[in-house]
């Protein structure tokens, strides 16, 4: 029998795992695209933005990159600080993305926190390239991402409705982050000295500079506790 | 649009290579079976729960505590995030009651 190696079959055996994505993507990806069009960008700007950064809590903090008094090296900080969870994702892709060949660059482009969990949620089926069937479910993502920004954008811009508050959404986003990391590991100190440095920070340096301090202060205090014996991340444990 | 054509381009091409490059990080630093240190992995286990929490406080930096409204959106807002989540943990249904929630509370209760 012939195997099914086409990216026909990989996109057909992807999308049933991406409906949750779907639903996700376009509501994130809408208010995405009303927050950006509140600040006066159209759904070009979205449009474009999406394909190329591809970033769901990155994109919502970019939207406060566009207002003047904003340092380009800000921009460059806030967006790594964003996204230093990624670097730890990829760590744990390294063997799973070394067949993928040429689609290895788009893969790793594309590697969002969904996209990410769908990765370990799903097991390439039999008889469809592992490659391909990844690729697929990265580029529809992708795709839901990029239509949602831009429906949201042209919403923003044609309905006229209030959205003052809309930006909660990326609140509640890092909120729900917070919660799911809390009852995932078991050991709680790193989400309280997030939370309890950086509030320090505001008050010691102001609201507009206290990321970088707290940052550096927040990863001196880890490299810290990892010393503590009691502490479940000690040498003994791992 | 609040600053110019030009810093708008340079902004989103340097969120996009800032973000592609975290992502590209470990490819490049990592080659085909190059052990990993423990203190990366130690890092990788402990930094993005103060990193998010960190977040959280500077998505709340605006709250004015010791005036008007005194955070109580947000507050409220956040409470019935966090009660949502733990209860139905359902990402989509705590952001979007959660936002609409805080919507409503500062466009009529808290004007």
């Amino acid at each position: 029998m012939k195997k099914q190696n086409t990216y026909k079959a990989a996109f057909k055996a992807a999308f049933p795992y991406t409906l949750p994505v779907l639903t996700g993507y376009l509501f994130i990806g809408i208010a995405f695209g009303v927050m950006f069009a509140d600040k006066g960008y159209n759904f070009i700007w979205a449009g474009i933005m999406s394909i190329l950064v591809y970033a769901g809590s990155g994109q919502y903090l970019a939207v406060n990159f566009f207002a003047p008094g904003v340092s380009l090296f800000q921009v460059v900080f806030m967006t790594f600080m964003v996204n230093i969870r990624h670097i730890f994702y990829g760590l744990s892709l390294l063997d799973r993305f070394k067949t993928a060949g040429k689609k290895k660059p788009y893969l790793i482009f594309s590697l969002t926190d969904e996209t990410y969990s769908l990765y370990f949620l799903t097991k390439t089926p039999e008889g469809v390239d592992e490659g391909k069937f990844l690729f697929s479910i990265a580029l529809l993502d992708h795709s839901y991402w990029v239509l949602g920004s831009v429906i949201g954008s042209l919403a923003g811009t044609l309905i006229p409705f209030n959205s003052k508050g809309i930006d909660f959404a990326m609140t509640a986003l890092f909120i729900v982050i917070f919660v799911e990391q809390w009852f995932d590991g078991k050991n709680r100190f790193p989400a309280v000295c997030g939370v309890v440095i950086s509030v320090i920070g505001i008050l010691i340096f102001g609201r507009e500079n206290f990321i970088l301090p707290s940052m550096i202060i927040i990863l001196l205090a880890l490299l810290a506790y990892r010393k503590v014996p009691e502490s479940k991340f000690g040498k003994g444990e791992q | 649009m609040p600053i110019s054509f030009s810093r708008s381009v340079i902004i989103i091409v340097l969120v996009a290579i800032t973000t592609f490059a975290t992502r590209l990080f470990p490819f490049v630093l990592f080659p085909k079976g190059r052990k990993i240190p423990k203190s990366v992995e130690y890092l990788g286990k402990v930094l993005p729960p103060a990193v998010i929490g960190m977040l959280v406080v500077y998505c709340l930096k605006g709250v004015t505590p010791l005036s008007f409204p005194f955070g109580l959106p947000e507050l409220i807002a956040s409470a019935i995030v966090v009660i949502l989540h733990v209860w139905k943990r359902n990402n989509l249904l705590s952001i979007g009651v959660g936002t609409v929630l805080y919507m409503v509370l500062v466009q009529t209760v808290f004007k």
